[in-house]
């Protein structure tokens, strides 16, 4: 079989409150990546737009886009996964190529979330659980985590500081990134001083530092067969193994509550397919819309055994310098998280660092990156493992 | 003129906020009026289900019966929010819970009466009907 390039990536920056309607912020990621991969819009023979619907208006997006971006009269369709959207986005792109039914697909995501209020946000967000069962009681997403996050430290000693850890490693990278919604520098001190807003509780055991910021943005991600990755691309970054899992939505129907079923059963496809295993990795993004997230996905990858997640925080190995660097782009936590975009930003993340163009958050040669994004609370879990 | 047929919307009196009116498993709100908790189960496998639903995946059937919760759970996790979504402001400060029954497990809130330093990961609790303020129904987990 031959294999799948990405050839090109892009993002808008991630703002509190982007100052133009989405296709314009749809615009951006797209004009990054087609400048990145020197295209023009007749290279691109089929969009799939990504993006969790209700937060703005505009209903079937992806007809709206294509004609905006120059796409007519090329197939587009829209995919929905919630927060991994555009990983879901790429897994169809990667099919319609391998499928040989077209060539060059763009996977473009977005999300525009500020057009509500964060309450209204928060309750469509609880609405992306199960709407008859669960969100009557008032649930939202950092409540659902907190669960999580008691349950992991009730199994394994996990606590607060160590969370707070994870915290302050996606602040020294948002620092760096100057696409990043939260700039500033977090510290152990701010998340446990307890008149400083980022120790305020949100639902316990989470604190206001141990949740991603709201936030609009945009990417897009260029995917090629091999043939025209030959043609186009001075680098390509192969699509090695791709997994998707899906598990009950209510909680009630769980058995694991220290780990996603999802990022394992997702991980564990992605690895096969790819040939790889955990130790083979040299730099991932992964889904830390909670810093809860992120220790149960160095336990659900396999980077550390079920509750030693910690042990790699507290060494820094999940640092740039360290033997599993994750995150060094700032992560959900300080870049932001405009749903339906952040797959294809974390996809964009890793791409740089294989391609070595990384600038300031480079880790040392990486061959293989990995991508890990959830959707839902658990729900749809996507791993994406890249080569170059 | 035909007559407007009346629909059945009692799964609207569910929890503060109800998302859903039309649904099969609407019996579940008359248990509640009667202060039990019920779940189905198929009459063909034997398959039990909580929350409650109309079909079975599994016997690709519809043939369902009631059962009523009882006894105690284990508490599986909790979290206290202190910030609500659209809709449940007011009810600010609640804890959702999960509680672990072995065959099925219920997703529900912990009673406003139980002391927060008493909540702990393991512990035994029960599951009774609650009425809300707003006169909507509900279930809460109290200390068996």
């Amino acid at each position: 079989m031959s294999r799948v390039a990405i050839i090109g990536v892009g993002q808008s920056e991630f703002v509190r409150a982007y100052p133009g309607s989405v296709r314009e912020l749809a615009f951006e990621g797209f004009k990054e990546a087609m400048r990145d991969a020197r295209l023009t819009t007749k290279d691109i023979q089929a969009s799939v737009i990504c993006s969790a619907p209700e937060y703005d208006k505009q209903r079937s997006p992806a007809g709206v886009f294509a004609e905006y971006l120059g796409l007519n009269p090329q197939p587009t369709f829209y995919v929905e996964s919630l927060c991994s959207s555009s990983s879901m986005g790429l897994r169809m792109a990667y099919a319609l190529v391998q499928s040989g039914l077209h060539d060059v697909v763009a996977v473009i995501g977005f999300q525009k979330m500020s057009e509500i209020s964060s309450a209204e946000s928060q309750e469509r967000m609880g609405r992306g659980a199960d709407i008859q069962w669960e969100s009557p009681f008032g649930t939202m997403m950092p409540a659902y985590y907190a669960m999580y996050a008691r349950a992991h430290m009730a199994a394994h000693g996990t606590t607060l500081e160590d969370l707070a850890l994870i915290r302050v490693k996606a602040s020294t990278y948002g620092q760096l990134n100057d696409k990043a919604v939260y700039r500033k520098a977090v510290t152990l001190a701010n998340l446990s001083h307890p008149e400083d807003r980022m120790a305020g509780p949100v639902a316990s055991p989470l604190r206001v530092g141990d949740c991603c910021a709201n936030a609009d943005g945009s990417s897009c991600v260029i995917v090629a067969s091999e043939e025209k990755a030959r043609v186009y691309c001075q680098k390509p970054v192969w699509i090695l193994g791709l997994g998707a899992a899906t598990t009950s939505v209510n909680l009630a129907g769980r058995d694991l509550f220290t780990g996603l079923t999802v990022a394992r059963e997702a991980s564990r496809q992605a690895y096969k397919m790819a040939g790889v295993g955990p130790k083979d990795i040299d730099v991932a993004e992964v889904h830390d819309c909670f810093t809860i997230a992120e220790m149960m996905a160095y336990e659900d990858l396999g980077f550390a055994k079920p509750g030693e997640g910690k042990e790699l925080i507290r060494s820094k190995a999940t640092y740039k310098e360290g033997h599993i660097p994750v995150n060094v782009d700032g992560g959900l936590l300080s870049k932001g998280h405009p749903i339906g975009a952040t797959g294809g930003s974390q996809i964009r993340t890793v791409v740089l660092q294989l391609r070595e163009e990384a600038g300031p958050i480079q880790v040392k040669s990486p061959e293989i990156g990995l991508v890990h994004n959830i959707g839902g609370v658990g729900l749809y879990g996507n791993v994406s493992i890249f080569g170059r | 003129m035909a007559e407007k047929k009346e629909s059945d919307e009692r799964f609207k009196k569910f929890g503060t906020v109800s998302f859903t009116s039309l649904t099969k498993t609407n019996d579940f709100i008359d248990y509640l009026e009667k202060g039990t908790i019920a779940g189905t189960r198929c009459k063909d496998c034997g398959r039990v289900f909580f929350p409650p639903r109309a079909d079975c995946f599994q016997c690709l059937a519809s043939h369902m019966e009631w059962f009523e919760v009882t006894g105690s759970g284990t508490l599986v996790s909790f979290s206290k929010l202190e910030y609500g979504p659209a809709g449940f402001q007011e009810d600010v400060p609640y804890s959702i819970a999960l509680l672990d029954y072995g065959k099925f497990k219920v997703f529900g809130r912990i009673g406003k009466d139980v002391p927060a330093t008493e909540i702990a990961v393991g512990m035994p609790m029960k599951t009774i009907v609650n009425r809300l303020p707003n006169g909507q129904l509900n279930y809460v987990f109290v200390k068996a």
